[in-house]
């Protein structure tokens, strides 16, 4: 993998043990507020400075990570699952049911730019962290599916799987034990660049005040609060953005190195 | 000729399939809103006669669909006479309905703001291709050299960095110290240069790897080698044949990102307070739960969206012969 790529698995890797930490590493009640110390910048007692209700900075920031990933792998996980299944069935089976599955339900769902499905399910549903859940992996799913879709109609040609079928394999057994392994890496890109893409999702939705309700310590609110004051107070506003960068930076150098890894035609070259 | 208007006749007839569902969803989407929506805009100081007018008046009173269902009764048919069947005559007839709040046609409230919207993201467009085509081409012919993995790093850094962190950033150099600008708003014309460099960074940023990819890709093709050999120069063989190929990806891609600017522009509008559509949405639509404007603003990107990813097709096919035949 490039240097990139292990650079994100780094980043990635410290944000992962920050969020299993938090409470170990965070040095403040993320929840305590002093009004006497509103806005102070960094310092020895308060690392990334307070933010305008007094609270420490660098502990919400460091909560923020377990907000963040956990949000991110739920919804990677769910959406991935649940593309998989439904792109193996598109390309496998073929036919009417690809027609309707790749022809129809993936545009309904490809229809709707990116976030604003997302901002609608949550404008109708109201705002939670399940809620917000939901919602990414409805957005989310459609983007496994196309890329299983297309890896089972590429491998379903092949001669081992027209062997496979010679010899009388199942239609089950032909996709986990044939066409599933080959379908494998392009799914893990996608989901590390799922993962980036759901860490921007959850801050997006939160900074516009449709996501994880205050007070909680999610990335995207803690920089909604901060734009007030945010020409006297930068720092308020730049550690949760830093913070979001790096994650979202991590998971895609890690989503690009693999791609490299695996595409033996750019690693060649 | 026969077969080109039937694929095209196919098209459209998905095409006006899916705008069906998106406008079906988004109107039975409302019905999933918690509580009584009469009740949540009137307050809990409304008479009785209060709330029956407003549901009178916005039809919530008349069942939401042509049939209910229910573990008791069963299927029951509600007729012709359904908010779901409104909203579509209403809609063909280019009514939205009436805001909750307001009481103005929901229309008119959107198509005032529509054009600074759309205004928004061609300029963040327009910001994104000048930069990602240079930067993608100087990347893609020097594979492995220091502009090629600067502007990788300029790629990813662009993608990674949220509009919300880029803006903020933004205005506080260029307004609030070099007061170049104004820092929300827009009172000069030149005001929508840093809302367009906000949203377009992060387009500009799949841009170049998109271009960077495709030349690299186009580089390695036979063709490539053929000219190569006849003794065509390399700076023919890259923009006379890699680029003429090479862009017909990136076409698609900024077609298909049309519609993510027009989702990110409600973030930028927040950020520079800029009176579009998004600002719509956020502030007068689930900012004061009307959910009449949610819908109607939903609708009206969803379907921008989708007529400008049929377009981008139609150019595709247009620019790409092998897929004109197939």
């Amino acid at each position: 993998m490039s240097r990139l790529g292990y650079i994100g698995l780094f980043i990635a890797g410290l944000f992962i043990l920050a969020a299993i930490f938090a409470p170990f590493i965070a040095t403040h009640d993320i929840a305590a507020q002093n009004l006497e110390m509103r806005y102070f910048p960094p310092s020895a007692e308060h690392w990334f400075g307070t933010d305008a209700l007094g609270r420490d900075v660098f502990s919400r920031v460091i909560y923020g990570a377990r907000i963040s990933l956990e949000v991110g792998i739920t919804v990677v996980v769910v959406s991935a699952i649940f593309g998989t299944v439904i792109g193996a069935i598109a390309g496998f089976y073929g036919g009417f049911v690809d027609k309707f599955l790749s022809g129809y339900i993936f545009n309904v769902f490809l229809a709707f730019p990116g976030l604003l499905l997302a901002i609608a399910l949550v404008a109708f549903l109201g705002t939670g962290q399940g809620k917000l859940i939901a919602a990414l992996c409805i957005i989310g799913w459609v983007g496994y599916a196309r890329v299983m879709r297309g890896q089972v109609l590429k491998v379903r040609e092949y001669d081992y799987v027209l062997a496979a079928r010679a010899l009388g394999a199942s239609n089950m057994r032909i996709l986990f034990t044939h066409i599933l392994p080959n379908a494998v890496q392009p799914l893990i890109v996608q989901a590390s660049l799922g993962m980036a893409g759901a860490v921007l999702s959850e801050a997006s939705l939160s900074f516009l005040g449709l996501g994880i309700p205050p007070p909680a310590p999610s990335w995207g609110t803690m920089i909604d609060e901060a734009r007030q004051m945010f020409s006297s107070s930068p720092h308020v506003l730049f550690f949760p953005g830093v913070a979001i960068a790096m994650t979202v930076l991590a998971f895609n150098f890690i989503g690009d190195g693999l791609r490299e890894y695996l595409d033996p035609k750019q690693r060649a070259r | 000729m026969k077969y080109k208007l039937l694929n095209f006749a196919r098209q459209l007839a998905l095409m006006l399939l899916v705008i069906w569902t998106v406008v079906s969803l988004v109107t039975l989407l409302i019905e999933a809103v918690p509580g009584d929506p009469a009740m949540v805009i009137l307050g809990e100081n409304a008479t009785q006669e209060q709330i029956e007018n407003f549901r009178v008046k916005h039809g919530l009173d008349r069942p939401a669909f042509f049939f209910t269902y229910s573990a008791e009764g069963g299927f029951v048919w509600n007729g012709v006479h359904n908010r779901y069947a409104e909203y579509w005559v209403g809609l063909l007839q280019g009514d939205l309905g009436r805001s909750f709040q307001t009481d103005r046609p929901v229309a008119s409230m959107i198509f005032e703001r529509y054009p600074s919207t759309i205004k928004l993201a061609i300029a963040a467009m327009l910001v994104a291709i000048g930069i990602a085509l240079p930067l993608g081409v100087l990347a893609g012919s020097r594979k492995g050299s220091l502009i090629d993995n600067g502007a990788s790093v300029f790629a990813l850094m662009g993608i990674s960095l949220p509009t919300f962190v880029v803006g903020p950033f933004l205005v506080y150099i260029f307004a609030v110290n070099l007061g170049w600008f104004s820092p929300t708003g827009s009172f000069y014309p030149e005001d929508i240069i840093l809302p367009a460099v906000t949203l377009g960074a992060a387009l500009s940023a799949i841009l170049t790897r998109m271009v960077r990819s495709s030349v690299i890709e186009e580089l390695g093709e036979d063709y490539v080698r053929t000219a190569r050999a006849k003794g065509v120069s390399e700076r023919n063989v890259l923009y006379k044949h890699v680029l003429k190929n090479g862009l017909i990806p990136v076409v698609t891609i900024l077609g298909l990102q049309l519609g993510v600017l027009l989702a990110g522009a409600i973030i930028t509008e927040k950020i520079f307070n800029w009176q579009g559509l998004g600002l719509l949405l956020l502030e007068d639509g689930i900012g004061k739960r009307d959910y009449r404007l949610v819908q109607g603003c939903v609708l009206v990107i969803s379907v921008t969206f989708i007529l400008a990813n049929a377009l981008t097709d139609f150019v595709y096919r247009k620019l790409d012969p092998r897929i004109r035949l197939s």
